[in-house]
């Protein structure tokens, strides 16, 4: 198996020299976090470590689901589940955007041959009361990632600011290895003795859960689930510091956290399963931000939000 | 004379604050320069994607010293009186001076008194001090619309800054040669190279933990590395050669140019933009132009769905062959010059467009399909889209429009049936696959739409025209159905949230009801329509319930009032117009106002004015006094100089030729018989003493006042009109 040191042959390819960059620049590599999130903004590595005064430095691929934007695995750039690298590093450093420009030299994208733009996009994520500046970059006039200067999240000012990278890995490879349909992408080297693409690895999951979040999912269930992970969060972020079985004080910020993602991927699948109306949508963003603002209150009063214990 | 040379190096500034940015800059400096006592011959500022800069040239060296006196306390006042004086001026007790000092109070001669004075000299100060000083205030409370933090640090720009360059260089010519809007050429030129390069001191200060220096750099791909400079010239000259612009009028202007040059060769032409171009202007230091052909399968398209989705997601400009009269090509500008010659990024480029011209194509089909079988799938969907969630549906909104372009058809010349059936079909388009990807089609879809639904002309025409006018500059519909259905859609919009309360206030108008009354107010005087409001409110009040019609009637007014003030006329010929009969027939109000307007700026007009305010301030006097009001007919009889005489038998005259004007609407022609009582009322004044000693004759002459102002008022209430 040969790979041409200068380009990546394929869709792993791309995310070990991603991670491998990111390492030498100082990141911890972590794993994707094991709950099903609409974007790599959402792992706590990200949302929670954004808040207090530590320094902090992550990389890693998160998968993200989209129920609404699945189309059976018949569009060509359309998923409902897809990958992003997420780079997270607080303080921001002063090169960052010359790290990230390096990165892509990395995957095969040089600025000597390609045009690539910074272009204003202001993030906002509704669900989890944050926001920040920034722009989305351009490649030949292709979005390939989402650059972000945090200011809020969960309603908290960000001391200091965290500068996050997002790269949309599917899009970027499709561009990079010249393919275009997502399913044609080569995942391992296209000279192995197994190769597979995109489609041998996914297309089956893109119908069946297409299919699933679309027309089978139980509605009902999902809006109890809702409603459980919901009042399973308040309850969780209001449970004493003391621990009575160690006389520790442990605050709940991690667990009411992963109830705040559960509560936001289900309304995701609500609005895909169509039951949601206009007005009510507002509502249900409104309910998952109140949560979101509960747990990064909670983290906050954690050693890792900076709290002096 | 010294220069000032400032730049700041940052993160990519967004496109649309640049210009407003490079303003606010050039302002704030040069106003806090000047209020530190320098002065200046010219200040330019400049911006880029990465840079903002100000040049502020002839500047003097230093400001002028100052000598202050102050007079403070009486040298035997009490210590704490002394003391606060002392804080004040900074001085200490043996610096002031004692002075006899004779004035007194209320200005009355007074004996001598000892008094404390402050004799406070400030020296001049060296302009590098100055801008030193007042440079990284300037930052502090810079403008942004949207503005951040970043890393650890406090301090709050548009994005992360990199570098501050700020220099004052001695002895620079004036820079007249260099200021034409030319960029110079890569390498110096003749002759500048053995010009003394001028002495350049770094003005020195910190913001944002960065100090300041004479170091920039040039373009972030082609020339990044960091170089100095020794004057404005020099900065640009430099940076022209690190492949950076620094003029954005420079960049658009190549833009245009390079693109001009290079679609003339293939035979095609660029369709104008100047708003993208100067858009793109704020996105690239080095514009390049590369020009692209539209894939062939997407050349059916329409040209409005070629050129939105082309310059909404892509910033490309759009390309016509003058052949076919079709757009066939593209235009994206890069920023960056490639070894290629940008082949790889005209081939990234062209695929994100085949991309987006997919889904446009896709759409496009779709929704003519459903078009073409009646549009019936978007007729049931407007019940699922929310208006307003206190106003219904589009449903329920379609079916308003529908009752309001129905009763307003006769007013404005359509047939009731077409422009019911416009006004039920005008929303239908928000339903179509394309408007829901691209808002800004709206309109545009729905004529194609309903001619695909087999829709007259007319009425087809009407989904388009009736958003018209969207902006200031928008044209005015005048076809009927296109005028009715337009009505209808603003008036309905304003009911609707009038009646549920929500007015606009302040700067806060989230429906845009300012707009649509403008809407209103110009379909009306520019169709010269008859709409008296009252009657048109009291027609739609079943289905307003609670709408407060005099309210929403002293909304218009008010719009008129902004709106006519563009035209030249005054607020208060507005008011004196509103007090008038009719005053809600807006066309009516505004010929009105547009003749007294004229009238006022003539001889007779001011003048007769003049006489107006005269009689009426005698009579509101001599009211108030006697308590009474002298409005019975004076009597002919009791008329004793020639001059009342006159006034008597012109007033009449005027009237009753007034009146019959008036009964004709000719507003022209009832100024023209007002203004036959210039003379007369002048030589009545000339001549008469109003307040005689006789009761008698008072009493009368006070009631022919009475008949001015009566006769006057008949055309508009002049007593709006103030001094």
């Amino acid at each position: 198996m040969s790979i041409d040191p200068a380009r990546p042959r394929c869709f792993q390819d791309i995310i070990f020299r991603l991670q491998n960059f990111w390492s030498a620049e100082g990141c911890v590599i972590l794993q994707p976090y094991d709950m099903e999130v609409g974007a790599g903004t959402f792992h706590p590595a990200t949302t929670l470590r954004a808040l207090g005064p530590k320094p902090w430095a992550v990389a890693y691929v998160q998968p993200s689901r989209r129920p609404s934007d699945g189309r059976y695995g018949e569009n060509p750039n359309r998923l409902q589940s897809h990958h992003q690298f997420q780079v997270l590093v607080k303080p921001s450093p002063q090169d960052l955007q010359d790290a990230y420009l390096r990165s892509l030299g990395t995957i095969g994208i040089d600025h000597g041959m390609h045009d690539i733009r910074f272009v204003e996009d202001d993030w906002e994520s509704p669900t989890l009361g944050a926001w920040g500046l920034g722009w989305e970059v351009w490649c030949d006039g292709m979005e390939i990632s989402q650059f972000t200067y945090f200011q809020q999240v969960g309603g908290h000012d960000c001391r200091p600011v965290s500068g996050e990278i997002t790269y949309g890995l599917e899009r970027l490879a499709m561009y990079v290895l010249g393919v275009d349909h997502v399913m044609d992408l080569p995942v391992n080297d296209p000279d192995s003795p197994i190769p597979l693409s995109y489609g041998d690895v996914f297309r089956q999951a893109e119908a069946e859960f297409s299919r699933w979040n679309f027309d089978v999912a139980d509605s009902g269930m999902l809006l109890r689930h809702f409603e459980d992970a919901e009042s399973e969060c308040q309850r969780i972020v209001n449970t004493p510091e003391t621990d009575p079985a160690t006389g520790r004080s442990i605050v709940l910020a991690l667990p009411a956290y992963d109830q705040c993602i559960k509560a936001s991927h289900l309304f995701n699948l609500l609005d895909a399963r169509g039951v949601i109306s206009v007005t009510e949508r507002q509502a249900y963003i409104g309910r998952v931000r109140a949560l979101a603002k509960l747990c990064s209150d909670a983290f906050l009063k954690t050693e890792a939000g900076g709290a002096c214990l | 004379m010294p220069e000032l040379l400032l730049e700041v190096l940052s993160e990519e500034i967004p496109a649309r604050m640049q210009r407003r940015a490079a303003r606010d800059l050039e302002q704030r400096v040069s106003d806090a320069l000047s209020a530190a006592g320098l002065e200046f011959t010219e200040s330019v500022a400049y911006a880029t994607p990465r840079r903002l800069c100000l040049r502020v040239a002839g500047l003097s060296a230093a400001s002028g010293a100052t000598r202050e006196e102050r007079r403070g306390p009486r040298a035997d006042a009490p210590e704490a009186a002394v003391e606060g004086f002392l804080r004040s001026t900074g001085l200490e007790r043996e610096n002031l001076e004692v002075r006899e000092d004779r004035k007194g109070k209320g200005g009355r001669k007074a004996e001598p008194v000892k008094v404390l004075y402050a004799v406070v000299e400030k020296p001049g100060r060296a302009a590098s001090d100055i801008a030193a000083d007042v440079i990284p205030g300037v930052f502090e409370s810079f403008p942004w619309p949207k503005s951040m933090r970043w890393g650890a640090r406090p301090f709050r720009w548009v994005r992360p800054i990199h570098s501050i360059l700020c220099i004052l260089s001695e002895d620079v010519d004036d820079g007249q040669g260099d200021t034409d809007g030319h960029v110079r050429e890569a390498g110096p030129e003749p002759g500048a190279a053995e010009a003394e390069p001028p002495l350049a001191r770094i003005v020195p200060f910190e913001w944002a933990g960065i100090r300041s220096g004479d170091r920039t750099r040039g373009h972030r791909y082609m020339s990044p590395e960091s170089f100095s400079v020794a004057c404005f010239r020099d900065y640009r000259g430099r940076l022209a050669e690190a492949k950076v612009i620094l003029d954005s009028v420079d960049r658009a202007e190549r833009v245009r140019t390079n693109t001009e040059n290079l679609v003339s060769e293939l035979g095609l032409e660029l369709i104008e933009d100047s708003e993208l171009l100067a858009e793109i202007a704020g996105l690239v230091e080095w514009p390049v132009v590369l020009v692209g052909h539209i894939p062939r399968e997407f050349l059916g398209l329409p040209p409005e769905v070629l050129q939105v989705s082309m310059r909404e997601h892509q910033k490309f400009l759009s390309v016509r062959n003058p052949g076919t009269g079709r757009i066939e090509a593209f235009v994206t500008v890069a920023n960056t010059e490639t070894a290629d010659g940008g082949a790889t990024i005209l081939a990234g480029n062209r695929k994100v467009l085949s991309a987006r011209l997919s889904d446009a194509a896709f759409f496009w089909d779709n929704d003519m399909r459903t078009a073409r079988t009646g549009m019936k799938p978007w007729r049931d969907g407007l019940a699922s889209v929310t208006f307003h969630n206190r106003l219904g549906s589009q449903a329920d909104r379609a079916n308003r429009l529908e009752r309001l372009a129905g009763s307003l058809s006769e007013r404005v010349g359509a047939q009731p049936e077409a422009a019911e059936s416009a006004a039920r079909i005008a929303k239908l388009d928000l339903l179509s696959e394309m408007v829901q990807e691209f808002p800004e089609l709206q309109g545009r879809m729905g004529r194609r739409y309903a001619v695909a639904a087999g829709y007259e002309p007319e009425v087809a025409d009407a989904c388009r025209e009736h958003h018209l006018p969207a902006g200031a500059n928008d044209p005015v519909p005048h076809a009927p159905v296109s005028v009715a259905v337009g009505l209808a859609d603003r008036f309905d919009m304003l009911f609707g949230f009038w009646s549920i309360g929500e007015k606009p206030t302040g700067s806060k108008d989230p429906f845009a009801l300012r707009r649509a009354a403008i809407g209103i107010i110009r379909l009306i005087l520019e169709n010269q329509l008859r709409l008296p409001l009252h009657d048109l409110f009291a027609a739609a009040s079943s289905d307003y319930p609670d709408l407060d019609a005099n309210d929403l009637i002293e909304f218009f007014h008010d719009r008129l009032k902004v709106f006519l003030r563009g035209a030249g006329i005054a607020h208060e010929v507005i008011d004196a117009c509103l007090a008038m009969p009719s005053s809600d027939d807006l066309w009516l109000l505004v010929e009105r106002a547009r003749s007294l307007q004229d009238f006022l700026g003539t001889a007779e007009g001011t003048d007769l004015l003049q006489g107006f305010r005269r009689a009426n301030n005698i009579l509101v006097a001599e009211e108030r006094k006697d308590g009474v009001s002298y409005q019975l007919a004076p009597d002919m009889h009791l008329v004793e100089l020639d001059t009342e005489r006159a006034l008597f038998s012109a007033l009449g005259a005027s009237e009753s030729a007034i009146v019959k004007a008036l009964d004709v609407e000719d507003f022209v022609q009832a100024m023209t018989a007002m203004s036959r009582l210039r003379v007369p009322v002048d030589a009545f004044f000339d001549a008469v003493l109003v307040n005689s000693p006789n009761p008698v004759l008072r009493r009368n002459r006070l009631c022919l006042l009475n008949r001015i102002r009566e006769v006057m008022c008949r055309v508009a209430d002049f007593s709006k009109i103030g001094g």
